[in-house]
């Protein structure tokens, strides 16, 4: 057991856990942010993404003691009323079918958008490919990131 | 359309008895338990003081607002959106002062509380409309009695009560009190389709909001103080059991709490028919966090010694059977060579018209072709878990489940405690599929929680999940078709079985429009366990009927759309047998309606095309799929779908799940492929279970709905079986292969 202070959503947070514990879990059990989810474990499915600093990282595969003084954000702080311009595009297409892939879904579209503000259809798809959808939302998902990438 | 018995379903509608003879008073005393959980989502607005409970369904706040329960349990179909508008649309009020619940698991309020079979919104039709109807109408009355006027001159518009004559009027809230103590009537008038203000209308889905912000709403999330985590290590194949196991290097282990045997099913009890579990001995392993229990589950050492053969009663819905499971360890090789084996001996006939020998012998023409398809997983995104709270005198459960009924009776019979005493949480589904219809995982669950003695949440790994699986079948089918010398399709012959089931539907298209025809099936048992996956059978079924149609049609020199509608208007106008459980009007309707959207004539420049169509759980879907090669690599372009369910609730949202059902079919057609090595899944993950993901999704899909007044069928199943076939036909187009073996970009298709 080690203990942690982690930057999340803008709060510091204190935990005292096993150093090889993956964020994910970290996130999940022990801090309550149940919308990072698990989906396999092995950086497969991106249902676990959050951010590092800018970039979109897959959550099961990042020890909590690998993070040390980088910021995460989590679906729950991507903004504070539920308005980042993804969401807000999630919303207008009405993308989510069960949903549960979702967030990791966002938390890559919108770390894709603030390093490519106007992504091609093909950085898109190259993008999001890691991010598995298995109710087949995909169509709505490009059309929502475009959205987002023009508002 | 005119007035209906209420009596139906009338029970739903008798309200708390108490609630009656106690009106206002009780009208606050069910406060607490029906304050909708989520009061952020009208921020808007502020929350009623006080809520009358006209029905189960639904109770109107002393503001106006509406709160509707959705029956069913919500996988992503999007009832929890669709029921209550069309309560609402009943009710006749503004879809903005409505709030959604999940209803309770209540089988005595709420019937049937299923998702699955395409039938939520097909059962639910009438119910839910006369629970609008019928709490109108109590309003209405209300409305009377207090202005002394007659029922029939009062008028409703958007949650406003108005006397026209004495220019009297009244918000729905204002009469609430009143109508919740009326007594249900006899019957109701229904609204005509014409007058539908919400269904038909598209809504965004209500828990969107709450997804996108990454709210607590699936099983796993769920939270509860002082629950311990549980997983459970079951045999590493299918056919060997637990033996024994060694837990001393794993009770030591940071943050393990307890390490058992649980036995899920006991071998003299009878099971039901969604008890299906291969694995009933499982090592459950207890403790603080998930990280920690999943490294102690990697550690445990355990035995697995090889089953034999046995038997259990099963109560297949009312008819006790005796199934038999054979021992051994099985193989992909094995099965395709006995599947292979099988097709070459006669079947067991299912249907026979005409004299199909005699014609076979004689016909211009023959073709014959072999279809086959391997194992699938249903992968849903959110592994199975499961709640549990047991105590000695009750249980809480919580988690997904798409029929909690089916797990009642094995949790009270495995827990000893009376049906009433266990309480069945419906929490939102990160997907479906069928899968969790078997709740195998909740028994578990509970079992765990009870010899813990503790709150439980039970949560599978990923790979948990994909090897112990409830699985699409493994599928085999032989079709022939015989041509006369003016290519007239004179007799058809499909044979069809599988590991362990059989997918034949003998009397769906194209029986009914050939003359001589011979349906045969056959099964191979197995230990794999086998259940529900989107369209059961007609996701393999459709796909290869398609495609083998296509063939004969190209056989026969004609329009692969033009030869369908030939012989739907056969089975129209002189229909051969009587059992024929498709209406061809209706699946001509569908291809036509594609044929007209995807201008199938004039393709777009380097496009290849398929078409299909199909007709499955009460509804009709044709595809028109466009492949254009990229270099060596098919890619779909452009897919046009034409659906016929009848009235379609919510548009844009059913749009969203036949989308969902094309891209699943276009995936699982190229890729899904479940193998099995001495019992053992080869596949456990992500990275050997191939998935469709974003780049290999059609680039584009329109969906188009017949319009029509027919009470709804089902969606959520029918668009799916069709795609594997509208994607063989335009991958033929393409490529000049025909693919006969899913999925089409596998190994034994490469390999032939």
């Amino acid at each position: 057991m080690a203990t942690f202070n982690l930057k999340i959503n803008g709060e510091t947070k204190e935990i005292d856990v096993d150093p090889s514990t993956p964020m994910l879990w970290v996130l999940r059990d022990h801090i309550k942010l149940v919308g990072t989810k698990y989906g396999c474990g092995i950086a497969q499915c991106g249902a676990c993404t959050i951010h590092l600093g800018d970039n979109a990282v897959r959550s099961c595969q990042l020890p909590v003691s690998a993070v040390g003084e980088q910021e995460i954000t989590t679906i729950e702080g991507l903004s504070e009323n539920g308005d980042h311009p993804v969401q807000k595009a999630w919303l207008e297409i009405d993308v989510p079918q069960c949903g549960y892939c979702q967030a990791g879904q966002i938390m890559t579209a919108s770390a894709l958008l603030k390093r490519n503000p106007h992504p091609s259809d093909t950085e898109i798809e190259t993008a999001m490919n890691g991010n598995i959808c298995r109710c087949g939302t995909y169509t709505r998902i490009k059309t929502a990131v475009k959205t987002a990438a023009e508002s | 359309m005119a007035s209906i018995k209420t009596k139906i379903g009338r029970r739903a509608f008798i309200k708390n008895t108490s609630l009656a003879s106690g009106g206002l008073v009780l009208g606050f005393s069910i406060l607490n338990s029906c304050k909708p959980k989520d009061v952020e989502k009208i921020a808007v607005r502020e929350m009623p003081k006080e809520w009358f409970e006209i029905n189960a369904y639904l109770k109107i706040g002393d503001n106006g607002l509406v709160t509707i329960q959705c029956p069913n349990p919500e996988f992503g179909q999007g009832v929890m959106t669709s029921m209550p508008m069309i309560v609402a649309d009943e009710l006749d009020i503004i879809w903005e002062d409505v709030l959604v619940e999940q209803a309770p698991f209540n089988a005595e309020k709420y019937g049937w509380q299923f998702t699955g079979g395409s039938q939520g919104i097909r059962r639910r039709w009438e119910g839910l409309r006369m629970a609008g109807a019928t709490a109108r109408h109590m309003l209405k009355q209300a409305a009377a009695n207090a202005w002394q006027v007659p029922v029939g001159e009062i008028e409703t518009t958007e949650g406003v009560l108005a006397h026209k004559t004495s220019g009297k009027s009244a918000g729905y809230a204002e009469m609430a009190a009143a109508a919740a103590q009326l007594e249900v009537p006899e019957e109701v008038t229904l609204k005509e389709v014409k007058n539908f203000t919400i269904i038909g209308h598209s809504k965004k889905d209500v828990e969107t909001q709450k997804i996108i912000t990454g709210k607590p709403l699936f099983g796993i999330d769920y939270q509860y103080e002082g629950a311990l985590i549980a997983m459970a290590v079951h045999p590493p194949a299918f056919g060997l059991k637990l033996k024994s196991f060694d837990d001393s290097n794993v009770r030591s282990m940071p943050g393990i709490v307890d390490v058992f045997q649980i036995n899920t099913l006991t071998d003299d009890m009878t099971r039901g028919y969604f008890d299906t579990n291969a694995f009933t001995d499982l090592v459950a392993i207890v403790g603080k966090s998930t990280w920690e229990v999943m490294n102690a589950k990697k550690q445990l050492q355990a035995e697995w010694e090889p089953i034999t053969d046995y038997n259990f009663k099963m109560d297949r819905f009312g008819t006790e059977v005796e199934v038999t499971v054979p021992k051994g360890l099985e193989s992909t090789d094995g099965h395709y060579a006995q599947m292979t084996e099988m097709a070459s001996k006669p079947g067991t006939v299912a249907r026979k018209d005409g004299n199909p020998e005699a014609v076979f012998k004689n016909a211009a023409k023959v073709i014959e072709r072999s279809y086959s398809c391997p194992f699938l997983a249903h992968n849903c995104m959110e592994p199975m878990n499961f709640f549990a709270n047991v105590t000695d005198t009750d249980a809480h459960l919580a988690g997904p489940l798409q029929a909690p009924a089916l797990a009642e009776t094995t949790l009270s019979t495995r827990l000893g405690l009376p049906a009433e005493k266990i309480d069945i949480e419906m929490t939102r589904m990160g997907g479906g599929f069928g899968r969790r219809a078997y709740a195998h995982y909740a028994i578990e669950a509970a079992l765990i929680s009870k010899q813990a003695k503790s709150p439980v949440k039970l949560v599978y790994t990923r790979e948990d999940d994909m090897t112990f699986g409830i699985y699409r079948p493994s599928y085999h089918a032989t079709y022939r078709a015989a041509l006369d010398e003016n290519n007239n399709l004179v007799a058809f012959h499909v044979k069809a079985g599988g590991v362990p089931e059989t997918p034949l539907f003998a009397n769906r298209f194209p029986a009914g429009a050939v003359d001589n025809y011979l349906a045969e099936q056959w099964e191979i048992n197995s230990n794999i366990t086998i259940g529900a996956f989107r369209a059961p059978r007609s996701n393999f079924m459709a796909g290869v009927e398609q495609a083998f149609l296509d063939e004969v049609a190209e056989a026969a020199d004609k329009d692969p759309i033009d030869f369908r509608l030939e012989l739907l208007e056969r089975a129209k106008n002189n229909p051969v047998g009587e059992n024929n459980d498709y209406e061809p009007d209706r699946l001509a309707g569908v291809l036509k309606l594609a044929r007209e959207k995807s201008n199938w004539a004039n393709s777009a420049p380097g496009a290849h095309r398929g078409v299909s169509a199909y007709f499955c759980h009460n509804s009709y879907a044709a595809h028109v799929l466009d492949i254009v090669m990229d270099g060596e690599t098919p890619k779909v372009n452009n897919v046009v779908c034409a659906i016929d369910c009848g009235i379609v609730v919510n548009p844009d949202a059913a749009s969203n799940m036949a989308e969902g059902a094309i891209i699943d079919g276009v995936g699982n057609a190229m890729y899904g492929s479940l193998t099995f090595k001495d019992g053992r899944t080869e596949q456990t993950n992500f990275d050997t279970y191939k998935m469709i993901r974003h780049n290999e999704a059609p680039k584009n899909i329109e969906v188009h709905f017949v319009k029509n007044e027919i009470d709804p069928t089902g969606l959520g199943e029918p668009p799916f079986p069709p795609v594997m076939g509208a994607l063989a036909n335009a991958l033929y187009k393409a490529t000049g292969r025909r693919h006969y073996h899913q999925p089409f970009l596998g190994k034994k298709e490469i390999l032939g």
